[in-house]
């Protein structure tokens, strides 16, 4: 691997492209970064980029509870609040959850199924990079008014941007244009990396690898591609519409012309549902992977968690009428979904009591990872009851826009997903960074986060049965909300506290945390056979794969009482994935960086950019994505053949 | 471009799941091109069954299914003939019928539950 | 259609092409596109509360040529491909030529289509009927105005001599992606023309 600049030829765009093709070849500088298509890079940036949003929406939230700390505070006005809430929560859902797990899926769906990268390399950069495009043309939409005078021009119509609050009339000003133009972008890359991950575990798996050999992250990877790519149409179509209805006057959610606003709640809920699955699967599966290793002790019930996931991702499409009990649909939908919704309840407590098992009679190792993992089941138990309590109609009635309702999804989400994906952090980031984050400070990460977590949310049921309505940008006193409202706040400004624990952890364990080495939580998949970082060609030579957790029948044998025993060095018979010799990766042809993915998906925010001020602007940004996808065509896709 | 064409499997023979095994020469079972032109006949005939009935003149229930029943068929033969879903592998029939499938029945309860109709 | 540069033969888990798996996803989730759009149109038919209603635009024989055009345009891609297949360049390409204009000929009777109504006082804001319709047919037309771009940009390349038999993957792919544009219409024929309420 050289690090040689390469030499600067005349000037002209073609060579400084070339020039910067040939950085990027060898791994070397930012534009090894720009036109890199390494899963590995683009994972690490989908968790940077994720990783800033999550500190940004962090910071919405922070306000939002500062604002409510007491009856009438006077942080933030009612316009503010609307557009921060909205922000805040769309933030966390399109620009937190979704790519930190698409960091993960990155990060490792091609180790752990054995492959040197994705089907295909270029359309995973080019989903970050739509991702990212995405993501900040969202956020500048807060600049769009005079923000130094407090006015702030984010959309404010929530996060589900219920019609008709989201039609031109209610909101005037370009923050609805903005939010829906931004979601589309962010579904285009959601959809491609969608597609990519399922081709790359159906057809890239190393030989051997077969689909009920897979670990459970790769499976829930699947499921949740499956969902995306099948959710993010609808979503696609139903911002269409509204982008339609606000640019172009149509009359889809226009009741003066006798469009139906609920047809937005159900195309939002359509897609909506899956998303909710979309969010929590990739959490399940990365504490599938957790507890296993932790317990010292294979998953429990396999083939019953792998279905369950299966059967929660078909189920998620027959629930979405529970986000609409209150809008008159009648007693016999409201019943049928009702039903619907407590049935898939079942695969989910199938799952949880898989976990519980694969933990009874481990022999537990509390590191950091662990705890985050324990914690994920236990706060997602919660928040996975409360769900249930909604899926009954009468009490859904009395629930409905309360804060009850925001304390069951931030137990799902947050108690859920946010628990789950920190545990794959301590779990997975050494890997990558070749150092592992410090054990001390991750436990006092986690307790901070667990009180501050339980501390912010569980008062939010009581406030919500005591009837305050989420949403409202403040409230009167005497009502007795005062009290759980100040818990609240303190429990947000605690997990603000653990979040900057992490960040110092994170910091100091890159300068001189312990080095991660091959296999430093004693693993049992393939990852854990290859050196952290690993090469940028992954496995020196395909593993071939003879069993389920791979690594670890690698390592172990069992006695009678079915006590792992280690194998003695040598010993193992005829596993091929063992003595990976550095020769340099000479001979293995990785696919060649380009910088095509970046301009193409430069298209789509000029587009859009162009769709609400000027659409000279469209034709400008629709003359880069066909420069993109053209040179995208037809430059060759692998690095030249080498001695 | 795909990775696979560069992994190297160390001379490795890589262990397919049988059953998912493509077969390498099914564009031998592929119909030819007069093939082709009969059916792109069938279908061009079908439209313009459709056309006549719809200026028949039926009852409209039962100009309703036999349109729908014509089109069905157009649609069946495209995508099992011109698209070989026919003669080629399960998974890809799998994915745009799971697709297909999931598109139907979800938009008719759409439909049903918001008080849509189709006649 | 990301990549124009043949693969010949790959060896993957399942044995299937990841360009062909990766196609048929894609028009598995194009499924749910169009429902969506065709399900706001069925829902909408009628309930617009001013005119004009489909009743008073329709040209049942103009639509039914240009359904025709795009029905002839699939046999003429399916034709280009069995040519490749077979080794005929040639014919690929006077096939994938045709197929390009009969969908150029679909546009513009769609284009026609489109002014006429507009002549007649139907616009995306005029009812539920004109923005569900503009919406449904142009989502329609531009898929299959990027049919058209692709096949030009694949006959341009064939030109070069890069499309060969050993990579006729390429034609089959955008095959498949023209056949689903036609199924697309067929449905959108019967239900949004023919039947009407």
């Amino acid at each position: 691997m050289a690090t040689e600049w390469p030499q600067t030829r005349k000037t002209g765009l073609a060579d400084a492209l070339r020039g910067a093709r040939e950085m990027a070849d060898q791994h070397y500088g930012i534009w090894s970064w720009i036109a890199t298509v390494d899963h590995k890079r683009i994972g690490l940036m989908y968790g940077v980029t994720a990783f800033i949003f999550f500190l940004t929406g962090g910071i919405e939230a922070l306000l939002l509870r500062t604002q409510l700390v007491v009856p009438n505070a006077g942080v933030l006005n009612a316009d503010q609040y609307n557009r921060i809430l909205t922000m805040h929560g769309t933030t966390m859902v399109f620009l937190v959850i979704m790519p930190l797990s698409a960091a993960f899926f990155n990060l490792m769906t091609p180790l752990m199924i054995g492959a040197r990268d994705v089907a295909f390399p270029r359309l995973n950069a080019f989903s970050y990079w739509v991702f990212l495009a995405g993501g900040i043309f969202l956020n500048v939409s807060f600049f769009t008014k005079n923000i130094f005078s407090g006015e702030l021009g984010a959309p404010d119509c929530g996060w589900t941007c219920y019609s008709t609050l989201s039609s031109k009339a209610f909101s005037p000003g370009h923050g609805v244009d903005f939010w829906a133009l931004g979601v589309q972008i962010l579904g285009i890359a959601s959809l491609a990396s969608g597609f990519n991950f399922i081709v790359t575990i159906l057809n890239m798996r190393a030989p051997g690898m077969t689909l009920f050999r897979m670990p459970l992250f790769v499976w829930m990877t699947l499921v949740t591609s499956f969902l995306i790519i099948f959710a993010m149409p609808v979503i696609a179509v139903a911002l269409f519409e509204l982008i339609f209805d606000r640019l172009f006057n149509a009359n889809f959610f226009n009741p003066d012309k006798g469009g139906n606003p609920l047809l937005w709640q159900h195309m939002f809920w359509l897609f909506g549902h899956p998303e909710v699955y979309i969010l929590i699967l990739p959490a399940m599966g990365i504490v599938s992977e957790i507890l296993p290793t932790f317990s010292r002790k294979p998953l429990f019930g396999y083939p019953f968690v792998v279905f369950s996931g299966i059967a929660i991702g078909f189920m998620s499409w027959g629930v979405w009428v529970h986000h609409m009990y209150t809008t008159g649909l009648g007693t016999v939908a409201n019943s049928a979904f009702g039903i619907s919704t407590i049935l898939i309840g079942v695969p989910t407590g199938v799952k949880v009591l898989n976990w519980m098992a694969t933990m009874w009679g481990g022999s537990l190792n509390l590191k950091a990872p662990m705890m985050f993992a324990v914690g994920f089941v236990a706060m997602f138990t919660i928040g996975g009851l409360s769900g249930v309590t909604h899926s009954v109609v009468p009490s859904d009635y009395q629930q409905q826009d309360t804060y009850y309702v925001v304390a069951h999804f931030h137990y799902v989400l947050f108690g859920g997903a946010i628990f789950a994906l920190f545990a794959g952090f301590y779990y997975w980031l050494p890997k990558f960074t070749g150092k592992l984050l410090n054990d001390r400070l991750g436990q006092i990460h986690f307790w901070l986060m667990l009180i501050g977590f339980n501390l912010t949310f569980f008062p939010m049921h009581v406030s919500g049965l005591l009837g305050m309505p989420r949403r409202i940008s403040t409230y009167s006193e005497g009502q007795g909300w005062d009290f759980w409202n100040l818990l609240s706040t303190i429990g947000a400004f605690t997990i603000a506290t653990s979040i900057l624990v992490f960040i110092i952890n994170f910091i100091y364990s890159l300068r001189r945390g312990e080095a991660a080495g091959y296999d430093p939580w004693d693993g049992r998949t393939l990852e854990w056979t290859i050196p952290s970082p690993p090469p940028h060609y992954n496995f020196e030579k395909i593993p071939v794969v003879h069993a389920r957790d791979p690594f670890w029948h690698e390592k172990y044998t069992e006695d009678e009482e079915g006590r792992p025993i280690p194998v003695v060095a040598g010993a193992a018979n005829g596993h091929e994935n063992e003595g990976q010799e550095d020769h340099g990766g000479h001979g293995i042809h990785m696919p060649s960086p380009s910088y095509f993915p970046l301009i193409a998906a430069l298209g789509f925010p000029i587009m859009a950019t162009g769709l609400i001020y000027d659409y000279a602007l469209v034709a400008v940004g629709a003359a880069v994505l066909f420069v993109g996808i053209y040179g995208w065509a037809l430059e060759p896709a692998t690095e030249g053949e080498e001695a | 471009m795909t990775l696979a064409e560069y992994r190297r499997r160390g001379g490795v023979e890589p262990a397919r799941e049988e059953e998912n095994v493509a077969d390498a020469d099914h564009v031998e079972k592929h119909p030819g091109p007069l093939e082709y032109a009969q059916i792109g006949s069938i279908l061009a005939i079908i439209t313009g069954v459709e056309v006549a009935i719809y200026y028949l003149g039926l009852a409209h229930a039962l100009l309703v299914v036999g349109l729908l029943v014509l089109s069905a068929t157009k649609f069946s033969m495209v995508v099992l003939w011109f698209m070989h879903l026919k003669f080629d592998h399960r998974l890809f029939s799998t994915m745009f019928i799971l697709g297909f499938i999931l598109a139907l029945s979800i938009f008719t309860v759409v439909l049903a539950t918001v008080g849509g109709k189709l006649v | 259609m990301a990549q124009a540069v043949g693969t010949a033969h790959l060896e993957t888990s399942t044995g299937l092409d990841n360009r062909k798996l990766l196609m048929w996803l894609f028009l598995g989730s194009e499924c749910l596109f169009f429902g969506s759009l065709i399900a706001a149109y069925l829902l909408y038919r009628d309930r617009s509360v001013s005119g004009p209603h489909p009743g008073d635009l329709f040209d049942i024989p103009f639509t039914s040529v240009s359904a025709f055009v795009l029905l002839m345009s699939s046999v003429s891609m399916v034709l280009a491909l069995a040519a490749i297949q077979r080794g005929n360049v040639r014919g690929m390409q006077i096939w994938l030529f045709t197929t390009a204009v009969l969908g150029l000929l679909f546009l513009s009777g769609q284009a026609f289509e489109f002014t006429e109504f507009n002549h007649e006082g139907l616009s995306l804001s005029t009812n539920l009927f004109g923005t569900t319709f503009f919406v449904l047919t142009g989502f329609h037309g531009a898929h299959v105005t990027i049919g058209v771009l692709i096949l030009l940009s694949l006959f341009t390349v064939s030109l070069q001599g890069r499309i060969q038999q050993k990579n006729s993957l390429n034609v089959e792919l955008a095959g498949l992606y023209w056949h689903f544009v036609d199924i697309v219409w067929i449905v959108i024929f019967t239900l949004v023309y023919l039947i009407q309420p």
